[in-house]
């Protein structure tokens, strides 16, 4: 069972289990997603990672790690509804399967409290300039980058047209036009802003001295107490006019993304009944989509749903030829009528929620699985356990799938297709 | 049934093979919920020319086939084995690689009933001409999607530089035209060459009890009619060390240009722990050399010249090897001659440090430990390196073994200006 321990602005989660090799720590920091600050707060944790007072280059600090038998350390951002979520994980070996005394835990927390609060400065008011221009370089390519993964591309074009006046559509690296903007001096200052402000929670899971643990934590990593900012709920949305978006580029296979607005996000009690939902439409290998679009139709080779659980939407994906779109299209807005309808049987419903429950329970078999289960509470203050988790899953039946079913609406269609057709 | 310890790493393997041949191995993971099968045949992409079951003659078949077959293995006469899976609550999955099939599952529940779901589902092929038609749609528009996957092509262009003749030069899934070709008949021709037990093995691992298991499958196919086959024939041309071509530009719908150097392995017909001994050596050489503590990576990032695309692989198997260096750049010409300087470098041994080698090696022992952390790595990574006749579970003696010389041997063998080539995928525009 996790264990919570709170002390000033930060929330410790402790998971200890022997199920791995290995202890992981993952520290989250999270505030409302906004298009002004998105880009600055993109390139922070590269930043953090790249240079601190006792290790003032990544080549020190990589060199640091390997020391620590090979001990991970990267930075990452997510989008988690209309939070911006900054996430720094270490992941170390577990001494005890070593023939080494280190003590790499201790180390890995003391490093961590390094990177966060000891970053290399200039008079401590501004961060190292050449590493900022550096990252400002790798920022824009890592924008760049998403134009050339087709996938990726697609599902960001349709997030921003459908929520074109929501911050869901502000992409989680920010805007090439912004990175300019960006110095040692500012960033700092976004820094500090960010430390005494952001929703801190630090994840360790592993096979550790809890006692030992907190009293580290406590002693390295103090945060003045703080009061997150939470966005309010969405409210619910009437469609009524379905948009339809044609991106045409030069591609052997066209994308074709669609966006759902469920009205139902993670917490709320329908929520576990929109997961079967979804499970059935497009979740498996047995659901609708993947059984018609691909199976019957012979028409993609992927064809599936899934939830964007914080907001609200399901997102449906397929790539087909460009002369197939209006084929495609016909078959999935089909299912999702079915859906609706209610047609399908007992027996499949029985066979999603396993599904649905086998999914969850490999989940749980990671560490960073479980610390990402454990952090949807997190962000929807709900408090979900795994076993009421289980159980609700359990409890769904044909009625509430109908019931919820009520409440999708398609949204928008956009299609980036072939020259062709 | 053998029991096989491994103290330091506190893990338990159990091994048997079986009277027709199959490999069985179960290592019981206490504390997952999750159990992971895999169930692999020694055929890949690469077995494309070889004396087909019951013949006498060697036969080249279309490519992609060994891939068209993973797929067609999902569907029998009563439909679909994916839906037999879901409804019993495992996730199926299958991959083809240049020399491996495997099909497996996980599951956390009815894990006896999807084992038997697998073993049924690989060794009772149902393949009609109608099914196989069917199948050609959906596999064309995997075959499309690879097509417009920039990394997929750079990564392909670079292996297909070096090859003149071996087969590992042809795309795991074919082509569109190339799959065209592919009837029942050649599937069965295929299927009865490769899928007998044993050219397989079959790995278990999760929260099992290891006798129990060995047990059900020794009962499963003892009641299975396989009789003795003779030994599989496959050809390969001879190939020269040299690559076929030095370089190769691509023209894609990119906004950033790639650039991948190669440098073609020439260390074949290698196994057990040489071989073992072999790849290692040739990752830790990387790692001295690319790795994000190295000088190389920090005068390449600085001079914005590599970005967190970058990577660099060492792979080896029994009749090929690569090494492949690159990603994302902006300067792809500058690249390639810098990475290219830093490996003929590394042939007289001027860029390499014992004292790193130390630290590169504990790097590299955390990295074993944390995957095994992971089910998948382990049964799919310990059949390879069985199929290699190498253990998974010797990497860390061996490691420990590799010494600086060994490194500077493998540097001096290894790299060699007529064995490198370079692919780039440049903006149409």
């Amino acid at each position: 069972m996790e264990k919570i321990v709170v002390n000033g602005g930060l929330k410790l989660h402790l998971l200890k289990t022997e199920k791995y090799k290995t202890n992981t720590i993952v520290f989250k920091m999270k505030t409302p997603l906004t298009k002004e600050d998105a880009t600055i707060r993109a390139l922070l944790p590269h930043v953090l990672q790249s240079g601190t007072t006792t290790y003032p280059s990544v080549m020190e600090l990589r060199t640091y790690l390997e020391e620590l038998y090979g001990a991970v350390l990267y930075v990452d951002l997510q989008k988690k509804g209309e939070y911006h979520v900054i996430s720094i994980t270490m992941e170390l070996a577990n001494e005890k399967f070593l023939k080494s005394d280190e003590q790499l835990l201790k180390k890995g927390i003391s490093l961590l409290a390094e990177i966060l609060l000891n970053p290399k400065t200039v008079n401590n008011d501004s961060f190292d300039e050449q590493i900022v221009e550096k990252e400002k370089r790798t920022l824009k390519q890592r924008i760049q980058a998403v134009f050339d993964d087709k996938m990726r591309y697609a599902n960001l074009r349709l997030v921003q047209e459908m929520c074109k006046n929501e911050p869901y559509s502000v992409p989680v690296n920010g805007y090439l036009e912004d990175v300019d903007q960006i110095n040692a001096k500012n960033l700092f200052n976004y820094y500090k802003k960010s430390l005494a402000e952001d929703e801190l929670d630090l994840f360790i899971v592993g096979d550790f001295d809890e006692n030992e643990v907190v009293s580290l934590v406590n002693d390295k990593l103090q945060f003045a107490e703080r009061k997150p900012k939470n966005i309010s709920k969405t409210s619910e949305r009437k469609i009524e006019k379905e948009n339809v978006v044609i991106e045409k580029q030069d591609l052997a296979q066209g994308k074709l993304n669609i966006g759902l607005r469920t009205n139902v996000s993670y917490g709320d009690d329908d929520y576990f009944a929109l997961q079967v939902f979804n499970g059935l439409f497009g979740g498996f290998p047995h659901s609708k989509l993947f059984v018609n679009v691909r199976e019957k139709a012979s028409l993609a080779y992927y064809a599936a749903s899934r939830l964007e659980s914080h907001k609200g939407l399901m997102m449906v994906m397929t790539g087909i030829e460009t002369k197939n779109f209006e084929k495609a299209l016909t078959i999935i807005k089909k299912q999702l009528q079915a859906m609706k309808n209610g047609e399908f049987t007992d027996a499949e419903l029985v066979q999603t929620k396993a599904m649905i429950q086998n999914q969850m329970m490999e989940t749980l078999d990671t560490s960073r699985g479980y610390i990402e289960v454990m952090y949807h509470n997190v962000i929807s203050q709900a408090k979900v356990t795994e076993e009421l988790w289980k159980e609700k899953i359990n409890d769904v039946k044909k009625e509430d799938v109908l019931k919820v079913g009520e409440k999708v609406q398609l949204d928008t269609v956009y299609f980036l297709s072939g020259m062709e057709a | 049934m053998e029991k096989i310890e491994f103290k330091q790493l506190g893990e338990e393997l159990y091994y048997e093979k079986l009277d027709n041949g199959l490999d069985v191995y179960c290592l019981p993971k206490k504390g997952f919920n999750k159990t992971f099968i895999t169930f692999t045949t020694k055929y890949g992409s690469v077995d494309n020319h070889f004396v087909p079951l019951g013949s006498n003659e060697y036969k080249i078949v279309p490519d992609g086939i060994a891939h068209f077959l993973e797929h067609k293995m999902f569907e029998k006469e009563d439909g679909d084995v994916f839906q037999q899976f879901t409804k019993q609550g495992a996730s199926a999955n299958a991959f083809t690689s240049f020399t491996r099939t495997a099909y497996l599952f996980s599951s956390t529940l009815n894990v006896y009933e999807n084992l038997k779901t697998l073993i049924d589902m690989v060794q009772q092929p149902y393949f009609t001409e109608q099914t196989v038609e069917k199948e050609k749609g959906i596999i064309g528009q995997e075959i499309q999607m690879y097509n417009d996957n920039p990394d997929w092509r750079l990564y392909f262009g670079t292996i297909e530089n070096m090859y003149h003749n071996h087969p590992v030069k042809i795309d795991i899934a074919g082509t569109i035209e190339s799959i065209a070709d592919i009837t029942s008949d050649l599937l069965y021709e295929c299927y009865n060459t490769f899928y007998h037990p044993s050219n397989m093995l079959l790995f278990v691992v999760g929260p099992v009890d290891p006798k129990e298991m060995i047990d059900t499958i020794r009962v499963d196919q003892a009641a299975r009619p396989f009789t003795d086959q003779p030994e599989i024939r496959r050809y390969f041309d001879d190939e020269p060390e040299t690559v076929a071509e030095k370089e190769k530009v691509l023209k894609m719908n990119v906004q950033t240009p790639k650039c991948m150097v190669g440098l073609k392995g020439n260390f074949v017909n290698q196994k057990g722990d040489k071989m073992l001994k072999t790849e290692l050596s040739a990752q830790l050489l990387l790692d001295l050399l690319f790795s994000r503590s190295s000088e190389n990576y920090r005068d390449l990032y600085d001079e914005g010249l590599i970005d967190d695309s970058f990577s660099y692989d060492y792979t080896q198997e029994e009749s090929f090897g690569f090494v492949l260096v690159g990603g994302d750049t902006t300067e792809p010409d500058k690249l390639e001659s810098k990475i290219k300087e830093i490996l003929l470098k590394a042939k007289t041994h001027d860029n390499l440090s014992e004292s790193a080698l130390t630290r590169i090696k504990k790097h590299k022992i955390g990295t074993f430990l944390r995957a095994l952390n992971s089910p998948e790595f382990i049964a799919n990574q310990f059949t390879r390196y069985a199929f290699n006749e190498m253990d998974l579970f010797r990497v860390v003696p061996i490691l420990e073994e590799i010494t600086f010389d060994d490194v500077k041997k493998v540097a001096t063998t290894l790299i060699a200006e007529e064995r490198l080539t370079v692919c780039k995928v440049l903006p149409k525009n």
